[in-house]
């Protein structure tokens, strides 16, 4: 006798999935986002291991604290606040102390995330959050904590506090304060800036100086079709054309591609300005969401008081969210015919 | 393969096929069961009403059932033998439903058909020859196919599609019957297209089903279609496909507008099954009472595509199969996109059975469904340009009400949605109940 079914799953249909899950996907982007770390332990030294490290630990551990008190399931597995943790430290300077990132991650993770309703309806990209809130509260150690890369210098040169130690200034503040000719002779010629900077062998946050390894990660979630062009390519685009015609001293005269190479364009305009919840799903939207983050990374970068702009630009944009959404819907099969509007 | 090939623009997903489990095997016929569950519930439309009597004797193909008044088909004994009894059995799809049971009379001999010339008969003979023998959409829908070709004299229909898409995975039973009855089913679109009183026909047929496209290609060139105008429509192979208005399309570039059906664009379609079904009813005079179906999946012991009567019950299928396996998780009649999971074996194949799916663990996904993280993913799969995502999100927020500005009810329930939702978001159970509430707060 054939043996008899013990118990059978009845469920709607459909009743094959595909194999992607949320797991998948935070977990994916997670792997895209390693190699840039990996090469900030080379440029800033060991300490970015160790903050980051700590930024992640500590997203994780407020994702669960958070859960536990709003009565939620317990979600860390799903990776979405190691991509916080991450994304958080790679906004940070490299020579923050120790603690900062823990501070950042209360405010990312239970403020920005859980206290709007966790993942899928936040408004804000939670590490933008908080690393605004750092800026806001220490922004001494946020605008200042700049290491200029290591060249023949222990890894572990800035292990005990890298501010005390030395600290530079970004290229953006250079340009912003000093002009072109001023970065020239801080950091060489012009194309040994590009070679210099597309590698990531410049003074910047801890994991947004590399736009090669960012670049290929960003290109890996293409492919994967976790992320659509749309956003990436109108935001930096945008940032190129705005900053040839105004960022100069006579119209026009402005540097694109040090513009792109330099502050957090790539790393924003792939892994921070795509953020699911935070960005319209249509592509017409995407295409104008990414315009405007552009231009107004622009308009802070020229005319606002800090010199980079990436981060409150997404942050300005990421609200707009919810009306993008009613503005730009799907497009129906056809017509109606009927009633029933 | 795919490239150039007749597709619709929008949505759609790529499962994987499943279909070489079956897609290579004959069909065959199961043998007569010792009893079957005929429901009265198996079409579009109002409940049949007996018009047998406990005791009674029937033969097979006599009939037992009918609608009085209103949308409905005709029931058919599928076996000759005494009824045993009028009741309720199990439904795979209303769960219960009322059913004449039919006690099989081993002993009688089966009954055989002769070929007429159906060439004479004016439209309203062959209507009434489809009616009489309770011929449905069997494809799933179940709509009675005597009123689905008496479209309303104002719409302008000048085109029938013969529809062979089957585009859901592991079915392969418009697959063999295109294969094995290809001359039947042109005839039976030639009865169709004069019904109509039409001369075109496309037969679209997706490619993952070449040697069907060339069966039904040289069968179009062998018949004799007196002015017929019949073509092979190869396809290309994108989930929902066979879904009537995508279907539509794809292959005339016309769209059927929002609650509005095919001949409002001028055209009729009816599955290659149902055609074949038309052929018997109309060449043999047999009525609809067995039905090819394909019986697939890692459950169960021996895939199969069958010859079975209606009313036979799942766990006769199962035992003619040799069984199913222990890692069985899930029974499905139908596709895996749109078909009914049943908790039971005690379901009897209804008109609109297409298959028998018997799913294992690691064939289906029953890990539990998370928050909507806003990917996109369900806007992007719907072919019909709805927002699954903000469906699900207002219904778990007690908003079904308010779900129509979403499309919820132009939703015919593909299932490309859920089937792509990375949080494994039960999308289209979130719809039906969106539509039950708002329907009822109309």
């Amino acid at each position: 006798m054939a043996p008899e079914p013990s118990i059978l799953a009845v469920s709607v249909s459909p009743h094959i999935r595909s194999g992607e899950s949320v797991e998948k996907i935070m977990w994916t982007v997670v792997a895209c986002l390693l190699p840039p770390l990996i090469l900030s332990i080379f440029i800033f030294g060991f300490q970015t291991l160790i903050i980051t490290l700590i930024s992640v630990a500590s997203c994780v551990v407020v994702e669960a604290v958070s859960q536990k008190l709003l009565h939620r399931p317990i979600t860390i597995k799903d990776g979405s606040a190691v991509i916080t943790g991450l994304l958080l430290a790679y906004i940070i300077p490299p020579g923050v102390p120790y603690w900062m990132p823990i501070l950042g991650s209360v405010m990312a993770i239970y403020v920005a995330k859980h206290l709007l309703g966790g993942i899928g309806f936040n408004f804000f990209n939670p590490a933008l959050i908080g690393r605004a809130f750092l800026v806001a509260t220490f922004p001494v150690a946020m605008t200042s904590a700049w290491l200029p890369p290591i060249r023949h210098a222990s890894i572990f040169k800035y292990m005990g506090g890298g501010v005390d130690a030395v600290s530079t200034a970004t290229p953006l503040y250079v340009l912003k304060h000093y002009g072109l000719g001023a970065v020239i002779e801080k950091f060489g010629s012009i194309s040994t800036i590009y070679g210099n900077f597309f590698i990531g062998w410049r003074p910047g946050c801890i994991g947004e100086t590399s736009a090669l390894l960012l670049l290929l990660g960003g290109l890996f979630l293409l492919y994967k079709k976790y992320i659509t062009w749309h956003i990436p390519v109108s935001m930096i685009g945008t940032i190129a054309l705005l900053t040839w015609a105004f960022g100069g001293e006579r119209a026009f005269g402005g540097d694109p591609l040090l513009a792109i190479l330099s502050g957090g364009v790539i790393i924003g305009a792939f892994f921070m300005a795509t953020d699911y919840v935070t960005s319209p799903s249509q592509p017409t939207a995407k295409l104008i969401f990414g315009v405007c983050i552009g231009a107004l990374t622009v308009l802070i970068r020229l005319k606002g008081g800090y010199p980079e702009g990436v981060c409150y630009a997404i942050l300005l944009m990421n609200p707009l969210t919810p009306a993008f959404e009613l503005w730009f819907k799907p497009k129906r099969f056809a017509a109606q015919k009927g009633a029933l509007k | 393969m795919n490239k150039g090939l007749l597709t619709f623009p929008k949505g759609g997903v790529h499962p994987p096929e499943s279909k070489e489990l079956t897609e290579h095997l004959p069909v065959e016929a199961v043998p007569v069961p010792s009893q079957v569950d005929i429901l009265l519930t198996q079409h579009f439309g109002a409940p049949c009403e007996p018009v047998v009597k406990k005791k009674d004797q029937v033969a097979e193909g006599d009939r037992i059932g009918d609608v009085e008044a209103g949308l409905g088909a005709s029931v058919h004994a599928s076996v000759s033998g005494k009824v045993k009894n009028i009741g309720f059995a199990a439904h795979p799809i209303t769960v219960r439903a009322p059913c004449i049971t039919i006690e099989t009379d081993t002993e009688a001999p089966p009954r055989k058909f002769e070929p007429c010339e159906w060439s004479s008969l004016s439209k309203e003979g062959l209507l009434a020859k489809i009616k009489k023998a309770g011929i449905v959409g069997i494809g799933g829908a179940g709509f009675p196919t005597h009123v689905k070709l008496s479209p309303p004299p104002e719409a302008k229909v000048d085109t029938l599609i013969i529809n062979g898409a089957e585009c859901e995975p592991y079915l392969t039973t418009d697959h063999r019957l295109m294969l094995e009855h290809a001359e039947e089913i042109i005839e039976g679109a030639k009865i169709i297209l004069t019904i109509l009183g039409i001369k075109q026909a496309h037969i679209g047929i997706e490619v993952n089903k070449a040697d069907a496209i060339e069966a039904m290609m040289e069968a179009v060139s062998k018949a004799s279609l007196n002015g017929f105008d019949v073509k092979v429509a190869p396809l290309k192979v994108k989930y929902p496909q066979g879904s009537e208005k995508q279907l539509i399309q794809s292959i005339t570039g016309r769209k059927v507008p929002g609650f509005g059906l095919p001949f409002d664009v001028g055209v009729i379609v009816q599955n290659a099954g149902t055609t074949k079904a038309i052929y018997d009813a109309v060449v043999l005079d047999k009525p609809l009472y067995e039905k090819v179906i394909t019986v697939s999946g890692k459950g169960i012991k021996r895939p199969a595509n069958l010859l079975v009567r209606i009313g036979t019950r799942v766990s006769d299928i199962v035992s003619f199969l040799g069984g199913i396996n222990e890692d069985l998780a899930k029974v499905v009649l139908g596709g895996p996109m749109m078909g009914f999971a049943v908790p039971s074996l005690d379901v009897p194949v209804i008109k609109t059975t297409s298959g028998i799916l018997f799913l294992t663990q690691d064939e289906i996904d029953t890990s539990p469904h998370g928050q909507c993280i806003r990917c996109g993913w369900c806007l992007e799969a719907c072919p019909m340009g709805l927002s699954p995502n903000e469906i699900g999100i207002y219904v778990e927020g007690g908003q079904a009400e308010n779900t129509a500005q979403f499309g919820v009810f132009e939703c015919f329930e593909c299932g490309c949605c859920a089937y792509v939702c990375p949080a494994k978001r039960p999308l289209v159970q979130f719809i039906r109940l969106a539509k039950m509430k708002a329907k009822k707060s109309m």
